[in-house]
């Protein structure tokens, strides 16, 4: 039986979303208001589809687990947000970003998903502009957009380098318009520890009140996670240190297939580790890589510093390997390219694992000044970070784990394989292939919670307007909390030596060495023992101070990191089961005579769906054919 | 390098909390502070000790979720810099280090480290906003904005929330974050519609939570590790004054 039905609208591309809208139920506003509806997460997606749906009218219950909804892990996006505005003139167009974002992608996107975020992307930039988002203007007041992640026109919207924090706090000003109006109730400092199935349909979620540890019971008729990406997986990555998996997680273990788990996108341009008690990675803007050369010494482990190596002697090995694009050849491509200079003996600094990024140049050819307007804030940023001035001394950088193309599997109504679970964001793996290209991800979280999923969980909400409220009493809700209280006791109960983190530390390690920039057979497989091996560690000498009835960070490290265990499981089956190469995800043995990944169209041009069977049991592989109707598979080439 | 911390135990809201001395050996000057705290509470629990709650997130800066008290100074010794910011590099081999939640009436302790900053999302709702409903904006650029106004909105929308100004003043007052936020909306021509209904629901809103009022000590300024200028709160006043003349 094939459980993947896309629900993809027939005709013409341009024509689908519209066409389907038009299909879609509605529901009168006194009937709205009988519904409830859960969102778990205030990030752009999660703040967009709660405000959104309580605009209409819905009764909205929404969930965080930090102290505030306006420090959810989009804060953090530093350069820019796309849309296909053409406000440059440079011959910009729905079609060209949906093809932009499908070739990034590698080819490996649904390209009716991919266009529909293409085509909202306008409505997106308009709403935050109402909202009050300052993004950043030309003199005649008009808006100004520049050009990011090596795409030819000059589509992304930018507020300095601040433009997730900026237009956070616009989705989270309309979101709290709507708790004040009462149709939106927020929860914070809520985890979501589990969801509820009543009767084949997601019916509502346990949570823990993070304060008093109380396990609670919240029901509705459908629920939306917007519970963001698992970049964590890595424990180093430049995420947020509490972003996690489990929500998303809990929902694939209850039912939802989880998509191309595997396609993890590494970040070229972080701060590398420094030491051993990193805790983050720090992410330095690609915009960085406009006018910084990347090189490493030509000759091994060269004791001199930076500046004292002539010319002569070093590689500028983007511009060498890549003449065409340089230093500005995609993400996927540069990290790559940095791995293999470090694994071969030519990094730099006391590790070795990292490389310069130089602005010498740049400086010497527009000034300090001009480079200053540009770059001000991240030199003062690494600056602090590394206590080095990148005026003067060329900046390290490293590789990270930054963005997760797959999640959970989705139709184009973003409704996962449970009825009633909704899933939106970078939770979803619906628009972004097997790489993403960079200000795609915040477009596609608020065209996901403004302009589409509000039209349809209302389609699917129409079938629901008779059933009255879900009793938070019935046995489902229940047996779900028992499970849940289970889990804390056990994790409480080990009694062991070892920390939640020191574990996340060391399991993010087997997945960096062997399934992370490039992965190979062996190595994968290798690490679905060290793994199973780690885990069961995990699971007799964990450390957990404290009780479950009060404020415990310890006990929600250990929880989140018990589920890291199982889905990294996931992550190398997926890799191993994906013998091409293609974006973000390198299988060392389909590679080009050069070095370059090697897609398989023939065998690989399907999403990779799987299913949950058991604790122990080997996951169930579902396969969603992509046809490309509109567009001619094409090779990514940058030389 | 090696430091003393006397850090502030509380075990929740109601109990009395007290300083606890801890020494820390083989500091690395290239930790952040918070990696510092890490390693403390990795000690702590390898001896089976409670570890200190303190809250973070982002680790870069920008979700303003940790505010601590070092040395008597809100996030820290270093000027515009967030806790988690902070390198071990600003402080020396021997230094003993006093670290404290944010101490206001109207940010309760939780525990340890953490207070209740949900006060500062209360005003938020009381009007720091514009009314308008997804799909009813018309073409962004529609509405021209002044490159100046565009850039000062932005300085002040950089706000992050982390209650430090609250923390910093000896009044607890709320008013640069406030500030922050009407000066950010004013500069728009659809901000403009609401300002004045804003500025008066948001000063009741803080003035009915416990926070105090302004004084000019500029305590607030000096401590905001993302360098929102007093002179917001000048805008503000403006705006607060000419809305109670059009009562
Ligand atoms: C450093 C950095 C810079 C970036 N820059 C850009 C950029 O310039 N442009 C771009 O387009 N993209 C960028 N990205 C990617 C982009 O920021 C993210 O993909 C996007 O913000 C994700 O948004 P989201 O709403 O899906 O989830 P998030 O913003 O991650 O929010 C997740 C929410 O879910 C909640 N949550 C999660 N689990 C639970 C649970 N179990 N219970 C309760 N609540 C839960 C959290 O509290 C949070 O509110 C960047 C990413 C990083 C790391
Ligand atoms: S005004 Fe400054 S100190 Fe106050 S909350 Fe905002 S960022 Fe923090
Ligand atoms: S942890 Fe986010 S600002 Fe410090």
């Amino acid at each position: 039986m094939n459980k993947l039905n896309s629900k993809i609208p027939e005709g013409p591309l341009a024509d689908k979303w519209t066409k389907h809208k038009a299909s879609l139920k509605l529901i009168n506003p006194a009937n709205k208001a009988k519904l409830d509806v859960i969102v778990v997460g205030t990030g752009l997606a999660g703040s967009s589809s709660a405000s959104t749906l309580g605009e209409l009218g819905y009764n909205v219950k929404v969930f965080c687990y930090q102290d505030s909804p306006r420090r959810a892990h989009s804060v953090a996006a530093q350069g820019g947000i796309n849309a296909a505005k053409n406000y440059k003139n440079d011959n910009d167009s729905v079609y060209r970003l949906f093809y932009d974002m499908i070739k990034g992608g590698d080819f490996r996107a649904r390209e009716a998903n991919v266009y529909r975020a293409a085509e909202v992307s306008n409505l997106v930039i308009d709403h935050y502009t109402a909202l009050g988002v300052p993004f950043a203007r030309d003199y005649g007041g008009t808006i100004d957009n520049r050009s990011f992640g090596g795409v030819q026109v000059s589509r992304t919207f930018y507020a300095k380098g601040q433009t997730g924090q900026q237009c956070l706090i616009g989705a989270y000003s309309a979101l709290t318009r709507q708790i004040e109006a009462g149709t939106v109730t927020m929860y914070p400092r809520r985890e979501m520890l589990d969801l509820v199935i009543v009767d084949g349909k997601a019916r509502g979620i346990i949570t823990r009140n993070l304060v008093t540890g109380e396990i609670e019971r919240h029901s509705a008729h459908a629920v939306v996670l917007a519970t963001g990406g698992y970049g964590t997986i890595y424990y180093l990555s430049t995420l947020a240190l509490n972003s996690n998996a489990s929500a998303a997680w809990k929902a694939h273990k209850k039912g939802a297939l989880f998509a191309n788990p595997s396609f993890v996108q590494i970040h070229p341009t972080s701060i590398p580790v420094m030491n051993s008690y990193q805790s983050k990675l720090t992410l330095m803007s690609e915009s960085l890589r406009n006018d910084g050369r990347v090189w490493v010494p030509k000759q091994a482990k060269d004791p001199r510093k930076p500046n004292d190596i002539p010319e002569e002697e070093r590689d500028y090995y983007l511009e060498r390997r890549y003449p065409a694009f340089g230093n500005l050849v995609p993400r996927d491509v540069a990290s790559r390219a940095a791995k293999e200079r470090c694994d071969a003996g030519f990094g730099v600094g006391s590790t070795g694992l990292s490389v310069y990024l130089d602005f010498r140049d740049a400086i010497k050819k527009k000034g300090k000044k001009a480079i200053e307007n540009s770059y001000g804030n991240l030199f003062d940023m690494y600056e602090k970070i590394s206590g080095e001035s990148p005026y003067e001394t060329p900046m390290r950088i490293y590789p990270a784990g930054h963005y997760t193309m797959g999640g959970l599997w989705v139709d184009y109504n973003l409704m996962t394989t449970i009825p009633g679970l909704f899933a939106v964001g970078e939770a979803n793996f619906s628009d972004h292939g097997a790489n993403r290209l960079g200000a795609s991800s915040l477009m596609q979280c608020s065209g996901d919670g403004y302009f589409i999923l509000p039209y349809t969980i209302t389609d699917y909400l129409a079938d629901d307007i008779k059933t009255p409220r879900i009793q938070t009493t019935i046995p489902e809700f229940e047996r779900t909390e028992k499970e849940v209280k289970e889990r804390i006791d056990k994790l409480l109960g080990i009694n062991g030596q070892e920390t939640a983190t020191s574990f996340h530390k060391r399991l993010g390690k087997i997945m960096w060495d062997y399934c992370g920039m490039v992965r190979n057979e062996e190595g994968l497989k290798k690490a679905l023992v060290m793994i199973k091996e780690l885990e069961e560690e995990f699971w007799k000498n964990l450390k957990v101070t404290g009780t479950g009835d009060e404020l415990n960070q310890e006990l929600e490290k250990a929880g989140r990191v018990a589920d890291f265990f199982e889905l990294s499981k996931l992550l190398c089956i997926d890799a191993l089961n994906r013998k091409e190469s293609c974006g973000a995800h390198f299988r060392e043995e389909s590679q080009t005579e050069t070095g370059e990944a090697k897609r398989d169209d023939e065998n690989f041009s399907f999403v990779a769906a799987w299913e949950y069977k058991g604790e122990g049991q080997e996951p169930e592989l579902h396969k969603e054919e992509l046809k490309f109707e509109f567009v001619k598979l094409a090779e990514r080439s940058y030389k | 390098m090696n430091i003393k911390l006397k850090i502030w135990r509380q075990p929740n809201a109601k109990s009395k909390g007290r300083f606890e001395t801890y020494s820390l050996t083989d500091v690395s000057s290239d930790m952040s502070f918070l990696e510092m705290l890490d390693y403390l509470n990795n000690n702590l629990i390898r001896e089976g000790k409670e570890p200190v709650a303190f809250e973070h997130d982002c680790r870069e800066g920008i979700c303003g979720s940790c505010g601590i008290y070092i040395n008597g100074r809100a996030h820290g010794p270093q000027h515009r810099t967030t806790t988690c910011e902070l390198r071990m590099r600003e402080f020396k081999d021997g230094n003993t280090i006093t670290v404290e939640p944010w101490r206001a009436a109207a940010f309760p302790v939780i525990k340890d480290l953490i207070v209740d900053r949900s006060p500062l999302d209360k005003i938020m709702q009381s009007g720091g906003f514009v009314t308008i409903n997804a799909g009813a904006a018309q073409d962004a650029n529609s509405i021209l904005v002044n490159k100046k106004n565009a850039d000062e909105a932005f300085d002040s929308a950089s706000c992050i929330g982390c209650g430090a100004c609250v923390a910093a003043c000896k009044n607890s007052s709320a008013m640069l974050f406030i500030a922050s936020k009407i000066t950010h909306l004013a500069q728009f021509p659809q901000g403009q519609v609401e300002t004045h209904q804003r500025v008066k629901a948001m000063v009741a809103k803080m003035d009915e939570l416990g926070f105090g009022g302004c004084t000019n000590t500029r305590a607030c300024e000096a401590e905001c590790p993302k360098g929102i200028s007093i002179s917001n709160i000048a805008k503000l006043n403006r705006e607060f004054f000419v809305a109670k003349l059009k009562e």
